[in-house]
């Protein structure tokens, strides 16, 4: 029981590792003020540049470098529609989406030709698992062995730098001069104008975060968790990632227990599928899946809590005669 | 000794709209300055300019004698200008602290400046006597409080010029008899104050030297000691026609609507309308007079079925409406009741219909304008054909776009609307507001016609020259309440003002 | 003021053909990018689209669902609602029709089973709107939200069902049994040759005429019915219309209603007309494309019709185009297909603003 418990908490830190580096990028974008459903979008592009780079260039961090700057740019390109241009951010971020959706499988099948897919990436093209030192040593203590090596031990370093960007982000959105900032320009943009600083830098560089940050999510997927890209692989992380961002009400340490949630229920689904539970029989695995969606239903309907977002969300910044 | 400010022949224009033309102004340092002028006179773009908001086209801002180029909030703030707006500038769910911090931070991390600022505060705090718990989050403050967070704002980032745009519009009076003791504080450690304001009480009362503006010109400056009320009232409306409508005495006989003890909260538990109690006859205008922002616009909302009401009931068409049985706009429209309602833009036109469309809005559902399934286009078009022609509307096409309407001839597809349906209430809100001359005489006219076919008229204004001239009987509203009632014909402008201000108790030491 | 000098066809053909043309300029050099030539792509594109009978018949056959789907956006969105879970709706819809079709094929001609099917992809379209409808209109939930969780919670859904009840005995395939021939709604080809009238073989069917019905339909209700006058008011001026006395509410979810029975009708498209049983993923993004023809089409009946031809035309021809140069895959449809969200929709202000200025002041001076 225990182990399978300790199995189960290291397949929820695998999962889990794109929906917090996901969920805190559209943290950073909607607290700015900025709503970002292209958040899959991001990944996916991210997912396909990394594992394209790899592949290339045989280098993983090569490829992470490249998933960031593909995330920016897409990144870019919604800052520059809802902030420049005071376009709709949803039909931004759905544009977005459906572009990266269509460009990664026509630029793979150009670029490698196998059906949309990259090469299998091995070695150094890879982001390995990384091993404690004496994890081996103590992995046979009770208790303390299973978690220290199987659990704490033994993933690959985005994992771990995952779990450390929720700390960083708390930081930086609370504790520094940017973090005020980009609270009040979502908040309310107004303020900030007449404070004397500009909205749209803030936005941008919020952006420019997010962007970042989905390309962790992106480069994750497809050069750590998998090895190379596939079609769709980012198949709705980023719709999680907002439910999860929702989900805990945009605040850094809510959101990542809400990913932590989603992700342990992905796990759940997993290690259920086909198993009979005395008196109740065999739990469909959808039932499982759709839980994260449900329960941000209800949350938003305010069955189970309030959500409530950051009040300029979604609106474009007009100046307007004081 | 140079001027604290001094604005030299700054014009702006928008579009065809001459906002500002040739405005100079001098400010002597350490004084509090009054600007005064009638709503849309040109002050608040010139503010706006003054704080790096808008580019003026021409003419330049000195500050202590020397040439500022302005071009953002952030050169205005550089040069020593602070501004307190009209609607705050405050991030409502961040401290006090957080909000005067905003922009002005010290360093890339907060727990540098955050100490320092913290003692800062305190220091103004006490030296201005705008004492404040720093740590209190802004939206929980009364408002009174929220206005001295913007006050500090200004202060902490060394604001040596500080001008505030019509500051009491907000303020309960005794707030804003703190504001002015405040300002008078500050003027005393050298602060130079511009006030923005159409009161003239608080001009008089507050200010060294007053300057009024008048459709974007600044027409006069004078010394307050060396003026009056009446003379500043006469620089701000210029040699405006007094307003008179022809019209006989009211005959008022039965009581077709009767509201007793009205009140409502609005969404954060606020109450807006405070027990009003009303009567109002047929073949009488009843006019409402107060401050805008004193509760008309919620009792318009409350009487038309917009807005629930909380507490009280209305009598009206042998029905009784309150909080258990309400009735919304439609069903209030059925039982003949008309509505044009204070802002036609936000509430009484749907600026992207055609104006034939428009022209029906809130009356769809009548069998006049639908057919079986489909609605009626011919008969919607005639009539709005018929209105277009004896309404006077320009230009008369009931296929133009309602947006691309002159104010006055939008104002008329409203109101020709209301009362074409001949109600026995019909409810006004600024019947005029941004309406040309020549149409407001006309609208004037209609409206005292429907009161002589033995029609009831609620009229909200805030232009005290058209309730006056329009109402048989007004009521004074003041802080959501009624605070007096009086036949017309003992009105006039002080008494009213007086009232308007909750003044006229403590002056006359009478009831009213 | 100033917009009335601007002239009607600037609005209506100028900036939005403006928009198309920049979207087909990128996605021409995306495809230069990839060292073909755009203007020999473009060739393949529209001989594949409209060159031969059986290549419209496809252009129209895919047409029928970005119909469906296209209107389903504009109705919400003339209520000021963003619709995102067209794909859930048109996914349950087709649950609806496959369930009739499924449960009456052995006892019931066609004539009884179509309008059934029709009725059964509206309610459960419908049905899948109404939720989030209901939690925006009563309980203050966002809607693009709500119908983003119902997309996901719909396609669980049809798995669930599909994989434990609907699956076919024995068979591993995740789809139903293939309905008997009288529940197959006839294909155009077939109803068109018997009078002499030969269009070539395609999966169009009776369900085109139907979503040229609903055109018909959508256009009466939002601009010619108490209703739809009560819908327009609404999305473009919410306070006046609880100034007017709409039940703002009730509009609301009535729009969702409609909106989503509209997208369910995609799976009289493709479960009764085309693939005659019941399977995973048959909406293939059909629900999201109807965002781009909406925007595209301007939310009038016309120009999504004429927008649905576009993009049907780019599906097909982009099957034709991947044909003949292997280089090129299907999927640089959807690249052109969010190009034209992106132009058309996030970026309407980059020319709009511009060019009206432009109307404007010549119109002055």
């Amino acid at each position: 029981m225990f182990e399978t418990l300790i199995l189960m908490l290291d397949a929820t830190m695998r999962v889990s590792t794109p929906l917090i580096f996901a969920a805190l990028a559209g943290l950073f974008s909607e607290r700015a003020g900025i709503v970002d459903i292209g958040l899959e979008g991001k990944i996916l592009g991210s997912a396909f540049a990394a594992a394209a780079a790899a592949s290339v260039f045989g280098s993983a961090w090569i490829g992470l470098c490249f998933g960031i700057v593909a995330s920016i740019c897409l990144a870019m390109i919604h800052g520059f529609a809802c902030i420049t241009h005071r376009g709709d951010h949803i039909v931004s971020g759905v544009a977005i989406n459906t572009i990266v959706a269509g460009l990664t499988v026509t630029l793979s099948m150009y670029w490698f030709g196998m059906g949309g897919q990259t090469p299998a990436l091995v070695g150094d093209a890879r982001f390995l698992d990384i091993t404690f030192p004496f994890a081996d040593a103590i992995a046979s203590v009770p208790v303390i062995g299973p978690i220290y090596s199987n659990l704490l031990s033994g993933h690959n370093i985005l994992v771990y730098l995952a779990f450390a960007m929720v700390p960083v982000t708390y930081w930086v959105i609370y504790k520094t001069r940017f973090g005020l900032r980009l609270r009040a320009v979502g908040e309310n943009p107004h303020a900030v104008d007449t404070a004397g600083i500009s909205v749209a830098f803030i936005r941008y560089r919020a952006l420019i975060i997010c962007g970042i940050l989905c390309g962790l999510a992106g480069a994750y997927l497809s050069t750590a968790h998998n090895a190379g890209f596939l079609k769709d692989m980012s198949a709705g992380k980023g719709y999680m990632a907002l439910a999860a961002l929702i989900f805990g009400k945009w605040r850094p340490v809510p959101v990542l227990l809400a990913c932590l949630l989603f992700g342990f229920l992905d796990a759940v689904a997993v290690r259920m599928q086909g198993v009979e539970i005395p008196g109740i029989g065999q739990v469909p695995v959808q039932a499982i899946e759709v839980l994260p969606y449900v329960l941000t239903v209800l949350l938003l309907a305010g069955f189970i809590g309030k959500a409530i977002g950051p009040k300029a969300i979604g609106r474009p910044y007009v100046k307007e005669r004081a | 000794m140079p001027y604290a400010i001094e604005l030299r022949d700054i014009s702006k224009r928008f579009g065809a709209v001459q906002a500002n033309k040739d405005i100079c102004l001098q400010v002597p340092a350490g004084t509090i300055h009054g600007i005064i002028g009638e709503n849309g006179a040109g002050k608040s773009t010139l503010m706006s300019i003054i704080y790096g908001f808008y580019e003026a086209d021409t003419g330049h801002i000195e500050v202590d004698g020397k040439r500022v180029d302005i071009r953002s909030s952030q050169d205005a703030i550089n040069a020593g200008i602070g501004m307190v707006h009209q609607h705050f500038m405050l991030v409502e769910n961040f401290s006090v602290l957080e909000n005067v911090i905003l922009g002005a931070e010290g360093g890339a991390v907060l727990k540098n400046g955050i100490g320092a600022a913290r003692l800062e505060l305190q220091r103004l705090a006490h030296e201005y006597s705008l004492d404040i718990d720093v740590d209190a989050i802004v939206e929980e403050l009364p408002v009174g409080l929220q206005q001295r967070v913007e006050i500090l704002k200004a202060l902490y980032r060394g604001a040596r010029i500080l001008i505030l745009d019509e500051p009491t519009g907000v303020l309960t009076p005794q707030e804003a008899d703190h504001l002015f003791r405040i300002l008078k504080a500050l003027k005393e450690q050298g602060v130079t104050v511009l006030l923005i304001t159409h009161k003239l009480r608080e001009i008089m009362a507050s200010t060294d030297n007053v300057s009024v503006m008048r459709q974007g010109e600044m027409v006069a400056h004078r010394e307050t000691v060396n003026t009056s009320t009446e003379d500043l009232a006469e620089l701000m409306v210029g040699k405006k026609v007094r307003l008179t409508v022809h019209k006989d005495d009211a005959q008022p006989s039965d009581v077709l609507l009767s509201a007793k003890n009205l009140s409502q909260f609005d969404s954060q538990g606020v109450k807006r309308l405070k027990n009003v109690s009303l009567e109002l006859r047929a073949g009488e205008i009843l006019g409402i007079a107060g401050v805008s922002g004193n509760g008309q616009s919620e009792l318009l909302n409350v009487l038309s079925g917009i807005t629930p009401m909380d507490e009280g009931e209305i009598h009206f068409a042998g029905q009784v409406i309150n909080a258990k049985a309400p009735k919304n706009a439609a069903q209030m429209r059925d039982l003949k009741m008309a509505h044009v309602p204070e802002d036609r833009h936000k509430m009484g036109l749907v600026t992207g219909f055609e104006a034939y469309e428009a022209a029906v809005l809130g009356y769809h559902n009548s069998p006049v304008y639908n057919g079986k399934i489909l609605m009626n286009r011919k008969a919607m078009l005639d009539e709005c054909n018929e209105r277009m022609a004896a309404w006077d509307v320009r230009p008369p096409n009931p296929h133009l776009k309602t947006a691309n309407f002159s104010g006055g001839n939008q104002q008329k597809i409203v109101i020709a609307r209301e009362v074409e349906q001949n109600p026995e209430v019909l409810l006004i809100g600024q019947p005029t507001r941004g309406v040309d001359i020549g149409a407001i005489e006309n609208i004037h006219e209609q409206i005292v016609k429907l009161r002589d076919s033995g029609k009831a008229i609620l009229l909200v204004s805030v232009e005290l020259d058209e309730i006056m001239a329009l109402s048989d009987r007004i009521i004074v509203m003041f802080d959501g309440a009624v605070v007096g009632e009086l036949d017309a014909k003992d009105a006039d402008e002080r008494t009213l003002g007086l009232m308007m201000a909750n003044a006229f108790n403590e002056e006359e030491g009478v009831s009213a | 003021m100033s917009q009335a000098k601007v002239p009607a066809w600037v609005n209506v053909a100028l900036i939005p053909l403006l928009n198309i043309l920049l979207a087909f300029l990128v996605s021409g050099l995306v495809i230069l990018a990839i060292g073909e030539n755009p203007i020999e792509a473009a060739g393949y594109l529209i001989y594949g689209a409209f060159g031969y009978d059986e290549g419209i018949g496809y252009t129209l056959y895919y047409a029928t669902n970005l119909i469906f789907t296209g209107l389903a956006v504009s109705v919400a969105f003339k209520g000021g609602l963003f619709n995102i879970g067209g794909e859930g709706q048109a996914y349950i819809g087709g649950l609806g029709v496959g369930l009739i079709c499924l449960s009456l094929d052995h006892t019931m001609p066609l004539y009884v089973i179509a309008p059934l099917a029709v009725i059964g992809a509206a309610v459960f379209g419908a049905a899948w709107g109404y939720i989030p409808a209901y939690l925006q209109a009563r309980r203050g939930s966002h809607i693009v939200i709500t119908t983003i969780m119902f997309n996901f919670i719909a396609s669980s859904l049809m798995v669930y069902l599909i994989v434990n009840w609907l699956k076919e005995d024995g068979r591993m395939a995740p789809n139903s049994r293939t309905f008997e021939e009288n529940a197959w709604l006839p294909y155009l080809h077939e109803l068109f040759s018997p009078l002499g009238i030969n269009i070539g073989d395609s999966p169009l069917n009776l369900s085109f005429i139907w979503a040229l019905l609903c055109c018909v339909f959508v256009w009466g209700l939002v601009w010619h019915t108490r209703w739809g006058y009560q819908l327009r008011t609404l999305g473009t001026n919410p306070t006046a219309a609880r100034y007017a006395g709409i039940d703002t509410a009730k509009v609301t979810i009535w729009a969702m209603l409609i909106s989503g029975g509209l997208a369910g009708f995609v799976g009289l498209n493709e479960i009764m007309g085309v693939n005659h049983n019941l399977l995973l993923n048959f909406t293939a993004g059909y629900g999201f494309a109807g965002i781009a023809v909406a925007l595209m089409g301007r939310n009038n009946p016309i120009g999504i019709i004429l927008a649905a031809i576009l993009f049907g035309a780019l599906y097909q021809g982009g099957a034709e185009l991947a044909f003949e140069l292997p280089t090129i895959t299907p999927e640089i449809v959807v690249v052109i297909q969010g190009l034209v969200i992106l132009f058309s929709g996030a970026l309407e202000h980059m020319f709009k603003d511009r060019i009206e200025g432009f109307f404007i002041r010549r119109a002055v001076a």
